[in-house]
């Protein structure tokens, strides 16, 4: 009985240029690491979510956490600062910085924080992307 | 300031968030469609069910 060799398994390009980029770009600007891949609508798609639930937080009188006190602040922290530049761009506006008085000024602190937690998850997409993890 | 209602921050939440979801946890635009307006249900459906069970819980 014949053997025939294997075939070599068809290599994957590398990816070109600094990998880290679309992650990078995707955290600071959400839905930037996708256009930066032109993936344009899911790109629009991502930054009008992120951008409108932050917005919608705001709009809400959420609240920016701007200082650790206990670990929950902590968490705070971390989740705002998932949004990137916006975070940043509100905080040097004295943006979210009045406490949370009403049940609906809490639901828009929450809205602030999932929407940098999503904007965390779309830059990590953005970067599966670019590494060929995902088409 | 925004006034929303709570039912209201619901769908908006659920919308947002799905979208997300969608469009990061599946490949193809059909099976992100589909995921997304699977969870879209989850939340809304899931926060309709809590709220009746904490309605029932505090009578």
């Amino acid at each position: 009985m014949s053997t025939t060799p294997n075939k070599p398994a068809a290599a994957k390009p590398s990816p070109q240029g600094f990998v880290y980029l679309p992650l990078i770009a995707g955290w600071l600007i959400p839905g930037a690491g996708h256009f930066l891949l032109g993936k344009w609508i899911r790109g629009a798609l991502l930054a009008v979510s992120i951008i409108a639930m932050f917005v919608l937080g705001l709009a809400m009188q959420g609240k920016l956490y701007t200082s650790v006190q206990d670990l929950l602040d902590l968490l705070g922290v971390a989740g705002d600062l998932g949004s990137g530049l916006l975070y940043f761009l509100c905080r040097s506006l004295g943006l979210g910085g009045q406490p949370v008085q009403t049940t609906v000024a809490d639901y828009g602190t929450k809205f602030i924080v999932v929407a940098g937690l999503l904007n965390i998850i779309a830059a990590v997409d953005a970067h599966n992307l670019r590494t060929g993890r995902k088409s | 300031m925004l006034h929303p209602s709570h039912f209201a921050a619901v769908l908006l939440f659920a919308l947002f968030a799905s979208t997300v979801f969608g469009i990061a946890m599946r490949d193809t635009p059909r099976r992100m469609f589909h995921y997304g307006v699977y969870c879209f249900i989850l939340f809304v459906g899931s926060a309709i069910v809590l709220s009746w069970a904490m309605f029932f819980i505090a009578r």
